[in-house]
């Protein structure tokens, strides 16, 4: 059966590597719903935020497959109960009374307004986006845009900095 | 700085006061400091200045002059697994590198440790679609262990030694250093540290105890047991603790084409190869045995037959050096993570001494009965024609302590079959790939890196004409390689899937072959050419005295099948015996 999983990928700074990280994905014929790339909080540490929806051993052999990557550092998978997620959504629409009562009852930023239209954003999970998408699709919608997804994990501790220290560890003992 | 966390401890190899060298210069000094002998190769522009700082190095370095980029990858290939040390390749930029792209793929499937050196434009007009580049790191991402591209000459030595230490550690594998114009003439002073430690790459896994004594645990238990050698084994170097351990343990022991001669073909508890065209016995008895322990082997579909079916009985015990690998294909109840020359051992220790007299019979009868219907009408010296089975077996009583080496298709399962191997890393082979062309270029570099073993290549007709430009490197590099070509008339082993599984419509699988002993005398080869039964022996013990290369052409019967065979798909006890 089919579930959400997201996949954080810590890996170094190397050239290409987003490629590599995205084959696994392609090869194995599983989709990716969404994808965000940035530095982590440790220095020189780049983070990709992935999320799927397959069968959870897939899944599983998907990790294994990417923390294979020789840049790779570390890759977790958690279920969207295990983190809290979100995504940003920009809305161009046309100005009107409706719109703008929307806006009031929708918890909806106004970032820019002008003689006929208004940038709207919305930060949330998808289904609130896609909930405000169609509200506003009656009003004249002229653009819309959302990214990708950005998740932490619940637990108190970020799994990564232990890691990071049993790497450590490895090091010292790798060069004595 | 492109690498950060090694440098610290200087261990300088040569004295700070020396001039600055080139980046070329810096590329042939890493080689020698990782021990480097032998490389095989193929100049062109984006690599000459290495090949001009080769040129004052070439009474330390031994390059050999390949005739296609693929064949310095598989030469490389067949040096690394007979000798156990990382083969080394050197290719120009563009076509030089393309070429390459089916040894990785090959390497890749097989897990054979190779440095690949690439030349590359200059950093200045990378991306310009300049003469000769392609993006030779986007092509190699999925056939390579790792890659990285060097664009300043200060960035060699470190790119390189990363490069054997991720290609020879953990599961091994092909690695790319792909290499700029300006990198290479670029200076730089010279210091070489050989890679210890990348905190991103685990090659190994610390050893969990409570894995090996719940698999020990199993072991005891178990009354139908049955080990599964994969080349794990021999990657490790573990043929001792291999040994012990089916000492000790009493247990039947198969082997994946991949893992042959791990063990002696002759141990008494040895039941033959798994698989496609393996042995019957293993295969028939998959389905009885209660507890399979796949020692450093990967589950490849070839061997397992269909995954679902494979073990149906049994629980399973995977030692296994890539975590990757574990539960990919076939659920594992117990996964003993690490190199099995460590973890073998202490799996060992911990057994009880036993023996499965009984249930090894089981495979004795089954053998006798594959003896009977399919060995030895293959390998008897009767009928019209000569045919792989009697050849193979010829060969294997006068080639005792040879290194097999054998092309794809029906000539590589009967020399897999009906060899008997007396010791470790004597067979190399196409495993994963099935790289038809694969055999001579290997051949070659097998023979070079074990030159007091004799090397002896099986291949077909089809697939010595995919490679067989290089009888010219054999020529100009003096490499005594003996070859037995099967010569059938056929792409043989498609002919038989067209003959048993589409109704013998044999499309496109003949093939009319040119006049082999002018290619042999045109590559100044010593040749043979045998098509009789009471020649055969003669024919071989001639091949066997001869000094240097030798082609024994041996006319086959045209259409002969490989039994037994798993039809693909199909579960293991489905094996056909005719
Ligand atoms: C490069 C490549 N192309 C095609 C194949 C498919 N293939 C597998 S075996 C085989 C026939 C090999 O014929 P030959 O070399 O004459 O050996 P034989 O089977 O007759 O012993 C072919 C075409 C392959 N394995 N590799
Ligand atoms: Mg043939």
């Amino acid at each position: 059966m089919n579930k959400e999983f997201i996949i954080t990928v810590f890996s170094e700074n190397k050239v290409g590597l987003l490629s590599q990280i995205t084959t696994v994905f392609t090869h194995r014929n599983v989709n990716i719903e969404s994808l965000t790339v940035s530095e982590s909080a440790i220095e020189g540490v780049h983070k990709y935020t992935i999320m799927v929806c397959n069968e959870e051993d897939k899944v599983a052999n998907l990790v294994k497959q990417i923390e294979k990557k020789v840049d790779v550092l570390k890759a977790f998978c958690y279920t969207p109960s295990e983190v809290v997620m979100q995504q940003i959504a920009l809305y161009k629409v046309k100005r009107g009374r409706n719109v703008e009562e929307l806006v009031r009852r929708h918890n909806v930023r106004i970032l820019d307004i002008h003689d006929d239209y208004i940038v709207l954003e919305k930060t949330g999970h998808k289904e609130e986006i896609d909930e405000l998408y169609q509200m506003l699709s009656p009003y004249g919608l002229y653009q819309f845009v959302c990214s990708g997804l950005v998740a932490i994990i619940k637990s108190r501790t970020e799994l990564m900095n232990e890691y990071m220290q049993h790497v450590e560890e490895r090091r010292r003992k790798a060069m004595k | 700085m492109a690498f950060s966390e090694t440098s610290n401890n200087s261990a300088t190899t040569f004295p700070k006061d020396l001039p600055r060298i080139s980046g070329a210069e810096a590329v042939i000094r890493s080689l020698l400091a990782e021990g480097v002998e032998t490389l095989f190769g193929y100049p062109g522009g984006a690599i000459i200045s290495v090949y001009d700082a080769l040129y004052d190095y070439r009474d330390r370095l031994n390059h050999i002059l390949v005739r296609h980029e693929q064949c310095a990858v598989h030469a490389a290939q067949g040096y690394a697994r007979a000798t156990g040390r990382t083969g080394v390749c050197m290719v120009t930029s563009g076509p030089g590198a393309t070429n390459t792209v089916t040894g990785l793929a090959d390497a890749m499937l097989d897990s054979t440790p190779i440095v690949l050196i690439t030349g590359q434009v200059s950093s200045s007009i990378l991306g310009t679609d300049a003469f000769q580049e392609i993006n030779f790191i986007e092509i190699t991402n999925s056939v390579s262990k790792w890659n990285c591209q060097v664009k300043r000459a200060e960035d060699i030595p470190e790119a390189i030694a990363r490069a054997f230490y991720i290609a020879s550690s953990g599961r091994p594998g092909p690695v790319v250093v792909d290499i700029t114009k300006d990198a290479q003439t670029g200076l730089l002073d010279f210091e070489y540290n050989p890679m210890k430690f990348i905190r991103s790459y685990m090659p190994e896994n610390d050893i969990d105890d409570t894995s090996i004594i719940e698999a020990a645990r199993l072991i005891n238990l178990a009354r139908k047991p049955m080990a599964l050698i994969g080349q794990g084994v021999i990657l490790g170097g573990a043929e001792k603790e291999l040994l012990d351990f089916i000492n000790k343990s009493g247990i039947p022991a198969t082997s994946t084409l991949m893992g042959l001669s791990a063990l002696p073909s002759d141990h008494p508890q040895y039941v033959g190869m798994m698989g496609m065209h393996g042995n019957y016995a293993p295969n028939i008895k998959n389905r009885d045995c209660d507890l399979l322990i796949a020692i450093g082997m990967r589950f490849d579909e070839r061997a397992t037959g269909k995954p679902e079916n494979f073990g149906i009985n049994a629980k399973i015990i995977h030692m296994e050096i890539d975590p990757a690998e574990v539960n990919k294909l076939i659920y594992a109840d117990v996964a003993v993570m690490g190199d099995v020359k460590k973890t073998l051992p202490l799996l060992t220790e911990k057994i009880a001494k036993k023996e499965h007299t009984a249930w090894i019979d089981e495979f004795r009868t089954c053998a006798n009965i594959e003896r009977e219907n399919v060995i030895e009408p293959a390998i008897e010296r009767r009928g019209e024609n000569l045919r792989m089975g009697e050849v193979v077996d010829a060969v294997s009583q006068q080639f005792d302590d040879a290194i097999i080496v054998t092309d794809v298709g029906q000539q590589q399962m009967f020399a897999s079959r009906y060899f008997n191997f007396k010791r470790s890393r004597s067979i190399i082979t196409s495993g994963g790939l099935g790289t038809m062309g694969y055999g001579l270029p290997a051949a070659i570099g097998a023979k070079i890196g074990m030159p007091e073993r004799e090397v002896c290549l099986f291949v077909g007709d089809g697939g010595l004409q995919m490679t067989s430009q290089e009888l010219g490197t054999m020529y100009q590099s003096e490499v005594g390689v003996k070859i037995v070509l099967m010569n059938n008339g056929y792409l043989g082993m498609v002919r038989q899937w067209q003959e048993l599984f589409y109704d013998r419509r044999y499309s496109f699988t003949e093939l009319v072959n040119p006049d082999f002993e002018l290619l042999a005398k045109a590559n100044h080869l010593q040749y043979r050419y045998v098509d009789k039964h009471e020649d055969l022996d003669d024919a071989v013990k001639e091949m066997r005295n001869a000094k240097g290369a030798f082609l024994l052409e041996v006319r086959v019967q045209k259409e002969e099948n490989v039994f037994p065979m798993v039809p693909a798909g199909q579960p293991l006890e489905n094996i056909r015996l005719e």
